[in-house]
């Protein structure tokens, strides 16, 4: 894995390219991020970056993590993640990481927490068709057969039935990065990313499975 | 709202500011890039406006015109590039927003009555 950067989706608008067509783009607040830990296979066991994003009142946060902010002398900060990164010698506790990481065409994954959808029933969370409607069939949402009987006598793992739909972690691979704005801190993404704005959202150089680059 | 603030931005910087009012039921003249080989050339595309949908840069406007006989919507984002002008040839009396009546109409009956007020 390389090093990304955190952001917040703000929105999805269109603009025109060269060519005059327009592009469907998610707007992203990247950034300013910082690297607030540095891990080692010698204290840690692996090698790993932490970068913290989103300024926050210090009364927001607990001791134990204003503490480990203290330590690198960061602002107090909402979001922590980590990157698994081979060699983060080019890195330094406190660095900032922005969105001049990224250029435009770039090829790049998208990693969010995806809007949740609550319980929900068979047709909503995996497409099963419906029942009549009317006629006294009172079997209207209803999943139909869940397997066999008595053979095999209960219902195999993996059945889809209903449950949460949503709120889950989802990456959206293999999407080019449109504009990068350094002055403002926004990235503009075509497709559509993860979650509603606001919510928070990793943007990473694409995993490219079987000619992976540094 | 801050973050419509940001997007608000990003696209003032593809809007056009030198556009006409453009109203429905104006006849209208448009000049469409289009690429012919490599080449690219203008094709005026004239014709009444029969609806309007979105806002700033969304907003895109339904032209109709009847050619050879058959009724033709061009459905344009007025601030594409690929748009090179618009210009208002006629202004005409509407009583709607959308003239999607025209659709049923051929000839004598498809003509809107000219204001000249704007």
């Amino acid at each position: 894995m390389s090093l990304g950067i955190l952001g917040t989706k703000l929105g999805m608008t269109q603009v025109f390219d060269e060519t005059g067509k327009a592009v469907p783009v998610t707007v992203i607040q990247a950034g300013p991020c910082t690297v607030t830990q540095i891990k080692s296979p010698d204290t840690d066991g692996y090698t790993a970056v932490q970068l913290g994003f989103g300024v926050v009142k210090p009364k927001n946060l607990t001791k134990p993590e204003l503490g480990h902010l203290a330590k690198t002398g960061a602002p107090p900060l909402r979001h922590l993640r980590e990157y698994r990164l081979a060699a983060p010698a080019h890195l330094t506790l406190g660095q900032a990481v922005t969105v001049t990481n990224f250029t435009p065409g770039q090829i790049v994954d998208v990693r969010g927490t995806n809007i949740g959808r609550g319980f929900s029933g068979y047709q909503k969370r995996h497409n099963f068709g419906r029942g009549p409607m009317s006629h006294g069939s009172k079997n209207h949402r209803q999943p139909g057969s869940t397997g066999a009987g008595t053979t095999p006598g209960r219902v195999y793992p993996g059945k889809r039935m209903a449950g949460q739909l949503g709120n889950k972690q989802v990456t959206v691979r293999k999407l080019t990065v449109v504009k990068v704005y350094p002055d403002r801190n926004v990235i503009l993404i075509k497709g559509t990313v993860p979650g509603k704005p606001g919510a928070l959202v990793s943007i990473t150089p694409a995993n490219l499975v079987g000619r992976k680059q540094g | 709202m801050y973050a419509q603030e940001i997007i608000r931005q990003i696209e003032a910087e593809y809007l056009k500011s030198t556009l006409p009012e453009i109203r429905i039921g104006d006849t209208v003249k448009v000049g469409v890039v289009i690429q012919e080989g490599g080449k690219e050339r203008v094709q005026p595309y004239e014709g009444v406006v029969i609806a309007r949908h979105g806002t700033g840069i969304n907003t895109a406007i339904t032209v109709r015109k009847t050619f050879q006989g058959v009724g033709v919507e061009r459905v344009l984002l007025v601030h594409s590039p690929q748009i090179e002008s618009i210009k208002v040839l006629r202004r005409s009396k509407v009583r709607r927003a959308k003239l999607y009546y025209l659709r049923d109409r051929v000839g004598k009956a498809t003509r809107l009555k000219q204001r000249f007020d704007r």
